[in-house]
């Protein structure tokens, strides 16, 4: 089993009673309440949280994108991933995932890319991602275009690292007449790309198309989803006519360890709910702009989710745990429900967030060097 | 009255057309929220002409229409619509995205038009005026914000949606995002061109909407050769639905001016 340690980088310092008197922490949220000085703090924590996989044992270190929101701190991950890059000697460094429809050259994501792996000789993973609802409100990209613009921006990207230049790219979209990038990625013939998901079905039959067979892993959702949906692309690979390895199935989800279940559930439960209920929530109208999915996964999700779309803010740390969004617990809880699920699933990647909502330094080290050296043997 | 329901193929995508009363043609085009139904201002004007209210390919009860991306799509679209119904001349009237489609059909022919009437349309902006986020708005937030009236938004919301409404509601509202999502609601090309609409214009505009306010109506004014306007006082982005009783008169006498 490979471990990556993730972070999304939350502001900690949010006043969460202010900001729950707006629609959003998304899009909305008035930046008056980002305090530079706090912000700066909250950068030098988690970069060393992260750069501090490598000793610890992680496989994988990992960032990503998030825009206009106290959800994130990072609109461009790869300074992120750059800095990782001069922290660290061996660790693979992941960027999962730039939001490609979210931009008007995608050959600036390829290139990006190739620098990074360049400068890392060849330890990065990418990831690539449609961007979350909120970002075609942030970015003004017109979201009933974002399929269209997610596949064209995929296979500009992947023939600027694999055709040797200059070619040119004819898309709806996107027209490139030279697409000749300097550097090359380092990596033959291209950065591993990962797909983080919710699930959707036709992101499933892509990412598992025996062409492109990307590893695909399910985030933030109840432990029966994550299982139907590794399922689904498992499924999907063998009507492709192949079997799915578990290096294909992964799933993100946060993490805390403590001595005893107890205590885990005790120190974890405000930081938990905070990023449910703070952080994350948007409204319906926000999180699923028209076109974003398809009339028939978006009524379907209205029907299915109808209760949490209407009341975003309503977790609790019980109901987290009882969907099994979460994985709290003693070393060997949290070490079983990672063994339930690659039972079910056959999945072989558990990419850890060790750090959320405004979990603090402390607690966030300890459970982070629990999991490294509590969790992780036993299962590898 | 009761008009006529049809689901017809006029120019390609089989789409839904209401039409009613008698004499000179008059063509409806709706806004980004939808088909209206038929509506009490058109139980009038069908007194005196042949109302036609047509559904945008895409929305609600009408068929798919993927090629059209689009407003210069639609506008061709209705073009082709215009030629199929064989009418020589026709009374155009758009209320919003209807104005905009409207007014983009107008710059690149209008010699089947009698008139055209523009409310509250999209189309044009004003810089430094902002218009209403309705992709951002909850329904229930988007109707309250369509009205200035507020017991009538209290009707709306307190009739419930039936099932086949709410489905139809997500394909308009996604074919709308298509049309008006970036840049919002407007064409920055559009402006330039508003010198070729050559027929007698219409403007009419709530003095309160909060979806596009009633300073978008100075570039209008500014650049159709014919054109005069209404301002109707507390009245939303409907005025043919709030303040009928301002806009009916304004919009009879236009109307039969025109067919003079």
């Amino acid at each position: 089993m490979k471990f990556t340690s993730f972070h999304l980088m939350p502001y900690r310092p949010l006043d969460q009673k202010k900001a729950l008197e707006y629609r959003s922490s998304w899009v909305v949220l008035p930046n008056s309440m980002y305090d530079p000085k706090l912000g700066a703090d909250e950068y030098e924590a988690y970069i060393s949280h992260l750069a501090a996989g490598e000793q610890l044992g992680f496989d994988v270190i990992a960032v990503n994108e998030h825009h206009q929101t106290a959800y994130g701190l990072m609109p461009a991950p790869n300074i992120i991933a750059s800095a990782l890059i001069q922290r660290t000697k061996h660790v693979k460094i992941a960027i999962i995932g730039r939001a490609l429809p979210l931009v008007s050259n995608p050959v600036a994501i390829a290139e990006e890319f190739a620098m990074l792996d360049n400068l890392s000789r060849g330890r990065i993973i990418t990831g690539f991602v449609r961007g979350i609802g909120s970002e075609y409100h942030s970015s003004g990209v017109n979201p009933t275009f974002s399929h269209e613009r997610f596949h064209e921006a995929h296979d500009l990207i992947v023939q600027a690292w694999t055709q040797p230049g200059p070619t040119s790219f004819d898309g709806d979209h996107y027209n490139m007449r030279y697409v000749n990038i300097w550097p090359r990625p380092y990596q033959d013939p291209h950065p591993a790309i990962w797909i983080p998901s919710q699930g959707s079905s036709e992101t499933i039959q892509w990412a598992s198309d025996p062409r492109r067979k990307y590893p695909f892993m399910v985030t933030f959702s109840p432990a029966a989803s994550v299982e139907r949906y590794l399922n689904m692309y498992r499924e999907a690979a063998h009507n492709h006519g192949y079997e799915a390895t578990g290096e294909q199935l992964g799933w993100a989800m946060p993490v805390y360890v403590a001595e005893t279940d107890e205590q885990a559930i005790e120190e974890a439960s405000a930081a938990a709910e905070s990023l449910f209920n703070i952080y994350l929530p948007q409204p319906v109208e926000m999180l699923l702009p028209p076109g974003y999915m398809s009339i028939e996964s978006f009524t379907r999700t209205l029907k299915m989710r109808r209760a949490m779309l209407d009341n975003p803010r309503s977790h609790t740390m019980a109901s987290l745990m009882e969907s099994g969004t979460l994985v709290v617990g003693s070393p060997r809880t949290v070490r079983e429900r990672i063994e339930k699920m690659r039972d079910a699933t056959g999945l072989q990647n558990i990419i850890a967030m060790l750090q959320f909502g405004t979990l603090p330094e402390h607690l966030t080290r300890r459970s982070m060097e629990m999991f490294a050296s509590e969790v992780m043997p036993k299962l590898r | 009255m009761t008009p006529e329901i049809q689901l017809t193929a006029v120019a390609g995508p089989k789409v839904r057309l209401l039409r009613g009363g008698s004499g000179s043609p008059l063509l409806f085009l709706h806004g980004a929220g939808g088909f209206p139904g038929w509506l009490p201002i058109f139980d009038r004007l069908a007194e005196k002409h042949e109302v036609i209210i047509a559904e945008h390919p895409g929305f609600g009860g009408s068929e798919d229409a993927a090629e059209l991306r689009n407003v210069s799509d639609y506008a061709y679209y209705y073009l082709d619509f215009l030629d199929a119904l064989g009418l020589p001349k026709v009374h155009v009237i758009g209320h919003s995205l209807g104005g905009w489609i409207a007014s983009e059909i107008a710059v690149r022919d209008c010699s089947r038009f009698a008139s055209l009437t523009l409310l509250a349309p999209a189309g044009l902006r004003v810089k430094g005026v902002q218009s209403g986020d309705n992709f951002i708005w909850s329904p229930a937030e988007s109707v309250r914000n369509v009205f200035h009236n507020q017991a009538l938004a209290e009707q709306v919301l307190a009739r419930p949606m039936s099932d086949l409404e709410q489905e139809q509601a997500i394909r308009s509202r996604l074919v709308a995002a298509r049309l008006g999502w970036e840049p919002r609601w407007f064409n920055p090309n559009l402006e330039k061109w508003l010198h070729r609409i050559k027929v007698s214009t219409l403007l009419v505009w709530g003095a309160d909407d909060k979806l596009l306010p009633a300073a978008y109506a100075a570039p209008w004014k500014a650049g159709v050769p014919r054109i005069r306007s209404l301002i109707a006082s507390e009245c939303g982005h409907s005025p043919h639905v709030e303040r009928a009783d301002l806009v009916l008169p304004e919009l009879s006498a236009f109307l039969q001016e025109s067919d003079r």
